[in-house]
């Protein structure tokens, strides 16, 4: 088990809480840095398509994971990132300016879809978002446009100034960039006021508000960053897959995101890399599967969004706290090795609340 | 210390009424917190002293009647405004962000005095370190008060609820209030704890010179902290007075014991 010594407040705000800490990402990033020389081109793909995910759980783990929102209708917004990257490139716009662009504006359109929003949580908000992804859907199939209409649209190459970014080795390096800033401006954001406020709404509305937290102020601001992060995976996402149709952003996209923060384990942004991982290569998965199976299970179409609902449930009775939770467990194992106790992290009922100001 | 007209009161609700349908939580009280005391109000199980405390940090609209902080009408100021006049408040049951270090939750204490914005907070610049910094030494000042050093790093989820009272008392201190509303601090503390209690307030009120309004069951708490006392039963004030004054006064004695 490790102590730490403090002797000072900043090494509580600092990213890096100790040396093992260094070490270990410095290792994971040395790893990432090497994986494009012993990869094939697929794998290669493939890692690029979860660290797009991951951007984009980046986004929902921010306002489902962080501030207790819960929204079926991030693929809208993934969507909305896609095309109007996707559009911009088309009018010739330079790829850093348009992916910026594609970003500012889901993030508010995801404010103004934020406002309706202030009034419903739970299942409400639920089912409002997935209204709003339903909307963005047939939008998508009718503003023929700007958006192809079925037809789709393609993607143009990216590419910074004379350097092409297509090709899966450099694409990969693109995608991991993106993903650490992401990361880093979500750290940044969750070590400071307004992360705060988030995660206080998500424990105790009535007390944030009485802490002087404004709910609709800051339940609009976690909609747009959340809108805004997952805007910028779709204009990746627009590259990875290179042709845009309204059928690649249905309601499956925004189970798999909404599976992805929750499998990964709601509330730590470590839940988020676990979680774009196992979807990345959950299909992957399943089609070993399908392989293996009698064919007569096999053949069923809906298999693969079976086997997702099917591991939701799983997930939500057995690990609520999602990879990440199981990971703190095992950890606390070898750190208390002798000593573990099975009752240690047993889930105690919580104290009566305040039910009255409901 | 009774009120004295001269002086200018902290606090000053006038004729409040707050109905729910037919009943009447709150019917026409009226009362005044002068700087610098502490005020309890005592009454039976229903009386309307929480609900007061609803009107008084804005979770609830009065249907009449108006409450002044510091001679502003404060009767409309929208709820997450309270805490920037310096209005800090707990709840019955504790009302903590659950998931969270007792560290973060008093650092949320510190969010009415945030200078920073979204753009500063997402780049992590330097002005934001400083007021991090700047945050938790404020923090610790209170930790110090009132002794929680020890779990300074422990997840609410996981303290013992007379531990949870505190940090809830703290994290309202963080606010730096000038006025600290307390609802039933002593509920579910042992007696030893609840001791602890009245020399904390006590600290409170005199270290840091915040006015206290606190509504509580256990008279003996009450009276050893309180300056002035006020009951209510079924909504109404039934006396407003000295602790010794209460006890004898024959209307709160038959609201507690009937006839």
């Amino acid at each position: 088990m490790r102590f730490i010594r403090k002797t000072h407040y900043k090494q509580d705000i600092q990213l890096f809480k100790h040396e093992g800490q260094v070490f270990w990402y410095g290792l994971l990033a040395a790893g990432l840095l090497a994986a494009p020389f012993l990869l094939s081109d697929f794998y290669l793909g493939e890692l690029s398509l979860v660290f797009i995910y991951a951007i984009a759980g980046i986004g929902l783990m921010l306002l489902t994971g962080y501030t207790g929102l819960v929204s079926l209708g991030h693929a809208a917004f993934l969507a909305i990132g896609a095309y109007t990257h996707a559009y911009f490139l088309a009018q010739g716009w330079p790829f850093l300016l348009s992916a910026t662009t594609a970003t500012l504006f889901t993030a508010l359109i995801g404010g103004i879809v934020g406002i309706p929003a202030l009034r419903m949580t739970g299942i409400y908000l639920a089912v409002a978002t997935l209204a709003f992804a339903i909307i963005v859907e047939q939008v998508l199939v009718h503003w023929e446009s700007v958006t192809g209409g079925f037809r789709g649209m393609a993607v143009e190459l990216p590419a910074i100034g004379a350097l092409a970014l297509d090709g899966s080795f450099n694409f990969y390096f693109l995608c991991l960039a993106v993903l650490v800033v992401s990361l880093w401006l979500a750290l940044n954001l969750l070590r400071s006021p307004t992360g705060r406020a988030m995660t206080a709404i998500r424990d105790s509305e009535i007390s944030a508000q009485s802490m002087g937290i404004h709910l609709a102020y800051t339940k609009t601001t976690a909609f747009a960053i959340s809108a805004g992060f997952t805007g910028l995976a779709g204009s990746l996402l627009a590259h990875k897959i290179g042709y845009l149709a309204p059928d690649s952003f249905t309601l499956l996209t925004s189970i798999q995101l909404l599976l992805m923060v929750v499998v990964g384990g709601l509330g730590s942004l470590h839940g988020v890399i676990y979680g774009a991982i196992f979807i990345g290569f959950l299909p992957q998965g399943i089609a070993v599967l399908r392989d293996t199976l009698p064919s007569g299970i096999a053949q069923i179409p809906g298999l693969e969004p079976g086997i997702f609902g099917l591991i939701l449930v799983l997930v939500l009775i057995y690990e609520p706290l999602g990879i990440y939770g199981r990971w703190l467990k095992i950890r606390s194992y070898f750190e208390a090795f002798p000593l573990y106790r099975k009752a240690m992290h047993k889930r105690q009922r919580s104290y009566l609340r305040t039910e009255r100001l409901r | 210390m009774s009120p004295q007209p001269t002086e200018k009161s902290l606090l000053a609700a006038n004729g409040l009424t707050l109905t729910f349908g037919g009943v009447h939580a709150v019917d026409d009280v009226s009362f005044s917190v002068e700087p610098g005391e502490v005020f309890s109000i005592i009454g039976p199980n229903g009386a309307g002293k929480t609900t007061l405390f609803n009107l008084i940090s804005r979770i609830y609209d009065a249907n009449a009647g108006t409450i002044s902080f510091e001679d502003d009408d404060i009767s409309a100021v929208p709820t997450h405004r309270i805490a920037e006049l310096g209005i800090a408040r707990t709840f019955q049951n504790t009302e903590l962000f659950e998931q969270e270090t007792v560290l973060r939750n008093l650092l949320i204490g510190q969010h009415v005095h945030r200078q920073t914005n979204l753009l500063q907070e997402f780049l992590f610049l330097p002005s934001v370190r400083k007021q991090e910094l700047a945050f938790r030494k404020e923090v610790e000042d209170i930790i110090d008060l009132l002794d929680l050093q020890h779990y300074r790093h422990q997840v609410i989820a996981n303290l013992p609820y007379g531990i949870r009272k505190m940090v809830e008392v703290a994290r309202a201190l963080c606010i730096k209030p000038r006025l600290l509303l307390l609802d039933e601090p002593s509920s579910g503390l042992n007696p030893e704890e609840t001791e602890d209690l009245s020399f904390q307030i006590e600290d409170i009120n005199e270290e840091l010179g915040t006015t206290v309004i606190m509504v509580e069951h256990d008279m003996n708490l009450v009276s050893q902290v309180s300056d002035r006392v006020m009951a209510l039963a079924d909504g109404k004030r039934l006396a407003i007075g000295t602790p010794q004054e209460i006890q004898q006064h024959p209307e709160v004695l038959k609201a507690y014991l009937g006839d």
